[in-house]
């Protein structure tokens, strides 16, 4: 229950005139040093999971090493530092996405967890036959399934905003969908399959002037993005941990304080009561109401090593460093004859999708993976963007901050080979 | 700026074509290019369709049946290139095969493609060795074995098929 200040700059953090020390990045990241297949490991499937550094990995073993025990229970030492280093994860999670309130931080599995979440405790109750739920064509399965499966329950419609031909968000469909007032609007701050940016302070003002309230799917902005909530101004805030340099099986809803006291509880359990009779039970406060049973304790502390972590870097550093990569990424990509890039939306992040000629995507990754660089292929769980643009599937090369030009060039000259070998 | 001037990499300049022979052998991209008895049939006894999920592959298969003689077959497809060649290549290797034969074939090359080869089983089948590096590639099994399942499934007189539940 504390009230969150404004962060200082941290002390570690570099010069911001030098820019990203990547040799020393790449060093705190262990896996980076491996070989695959022979080759030097190019890891570029950084949207579907990043690779953590040395900080992330030592304090979950520090954690199961030294401080390991249950929370939020028992006087004894081991539980109390326990319970000191989760919820002083939380404050730091918290300070790092600007909420106001640590209890306004409610930890989950992942930002799948998140949504369903939200689906369940605040639209649900809210949801009448007839009703619509606004999301729009550019979202993971996570932030499509969901929803329709409230519908279904509760005989209501979804309804799609359209994406265009650059692959972004339709804003004029948009406000005409929003003008119906849908119960809520769940669309995510980067698309995962196109590296789309979307304007989201806009989408939340236009949202709110309708009354409409707005769930974001965040977890493909965490890991590039300074992400702020006072700015967003959204209602919730969905990500996983896994994404931005944390954990799996750990993510965040962040929520409005006012919201989420609205809530009703997503499972029953312990820890998330005061008191329990055969008679009734009386439910615990904010943020514990929401996480019933014993939590990840490890995986949040995990996520607070994450978030130190990109604080010394500071996510405006990474962001200036990833667009200067990804332009020239993009520039050299585009410039192989045979790839159709997929999506060309003017603002994005840390993503490019693409089609090799004629060359079936799992081939193209297939033969990538002999030279060690790691891309994903396939539909990347967004099989409506898929459809939209015509594709059964795209080979995706996503980036993070260890990632090098040297690197894009291996793969655009890997790229050119393909082109010619499968000619 | 160049970030990263002083990182030391092994990786040569482009791919060395050797290397990827052990997949991708020039049978193999041959036939996805030129795929052999590729088209519709119009006078077929069985028929079936089979589904990849995981790469989205698919394949049609029509056969024309003489007692227990497969004496023509037919194959329509999108996919990978693996999937499309073997495919292609299976129908060569199967038109005029006895039911049985085929039975045996299909036996064989999944032996083959999933790191269970014996000298035996490996010397029938032919031209279809080619295919020894998906092994190395687990993912890509149902790739290859995607068309000898539809074949499979033409066969028993069932009309489609997913390598969703062949165990391979």
């Amino acid at each position: 229950m504390t009230r969150l200040e404004s962060t200082a700059p941290p002390a570690q953090s570099a010069n911001p005139s030098a820019g990203l020390n990547v040799d020393l990045i790449r060093s705190e990241f262990p896996v980076l040093a491996r070989k695959v297949r022979g080759e030097q490991l190019i890891y570029l499937d950084n949207a579907a999971s990043t690779q953590k550094p040395r900080q992330v990995i030592e304090a979950i073993s520090d954690y199961y090493s030294q401080h390991h025990s249950n929370v939020h229970r028992g006087v004894h030492t081991l539980s109390q530092e326990a319970t000191d280093l989760y919820e002083g994860a939380r404050g730091r999670v918290g300070q790092f996405i600007g909420a106001q309130d640590t209890r306004e931080i409610i930890f989950v599995r992942g930002a799948t967890e998140a949504i369903n979440l939200v689906a369940h405790s605040f639209v649900r109750p809210l949801l009448q036959p007839g009703d619509e739920i606004a999301i729009s064509g550019l979202e993971h399965h996570s932030n499509i399934v969901p929803w329709q499966l409230l519908c279904e329950e509760k005989g209501s419609q979804l309804a799609v905003i359209p994406v265009t031909d650059d692959g972004e968000i339709d804003i004029q469909e948009m406000q005409k969908i929003l003008a119906r007032k849908p119960r809520i609007l769940a669309i995510n701050h980067v698309s995962n399959a196109l590296g789309t940016l979307n304007p989201l302070r806009e989408i939340v003002a236009a949202a709110h002037s309708e009354g409409v309230p707005v769930v974001v799917d965040g977890a493909q902005a965490m890991p590039h993005l300074a992400v702020d909530m006072q700015e967003l101004g959204c209602d919730f805030y969905c990500f996983s941990g896994h994404k931005m340099f944390g954990p799996t099986g750990i993510g965040v809803l962040y929520g409005r304080l006012d919201t989420l006291e609205n809530l009703l509880p997503y499972q029953g359990g312990g820890d998330m009561i005061l008191s329990v009779s055969f008679e009734g039970t009386v439910f615990n406060e904010l943020p514990y109401r929401l996480e019933a049973g014993t939590p990840n304790v490890a995986g949040v502390v995990g996520l607070g090593a994450a978030v130190d972590y990109l604080t010394g870097i500071q996510m405006a550093e990474i962001q200036d460093y990833e667009e200067t990569l990804c332009s020239y990424a993009l520039e050299r990509i585009e410039a192989i004859p045979e790839v159709r890039i997929i999506g060309k939306a003017r603002r994005r992040a840390g993503v490019i999708s693409f089609i090799v000629g004629s060359v079936h995507p799992h081939d193209v990754g297939t033969i990538l993976d002999q030279k060690g660089i790691a891309v994903r292929t396939g539909h990347h769980c967004a099989q409506p963007v898929m459809e939209r643009f015509g594709v059964p599937a795209t080979v995706r090369a996503s980036f993070a901050f260890y990632n090098t030009r040297q690197e894009v060039d291996v793969l655009c000259e890997a790229l050119e080979d393909v082109a010619q070998y499968f000619n | 700026m160049c970030y990263a001037k002083h990182l030391k990499m092994s990786h040569s300049t482009s791919i060395d074509m050797s290397e990827l022979t052990e997949l991708y052998q020039e049978v193999i991209l041959d036939h996805n290019r030129k795929p052999r008895n590729c088209g519709e049939m119009a006078d077929f006894s069985r028929q079936a369709d089979g589904y990849n999920p995981l790469c989205g592959d698919r394949i049609k298969v029509f056969l024309r049946l003489d007692g227990d003689h497969i004496i023509d077959i037919k194959f329509q497809g999108t996919g990978c290139a693996i999937s499309q060649a073997s495919a292609s290549l299976m129908t060569e290797a199967v038109k005029g095969k006895s039911l049985d034969d085929s039975s045996r074939l299909f036996e064989a090359f999944r032996g083959l493609v999933t790191g269970n080869a014996t000298d035996v089983a490996s010397k029938a089948l032919g031209k279809l060795i080619v295919f020894g590096g998906v092994s190395e590639y687990p993912v890509r099994v149902k790739c290859a074995t995607l068309a000898w399942h539809t074949l499979q499934a033409a066969l028993e007189d069932q009309g489609q098929c997913t390598t969703e539940k062949s165990n391979e």
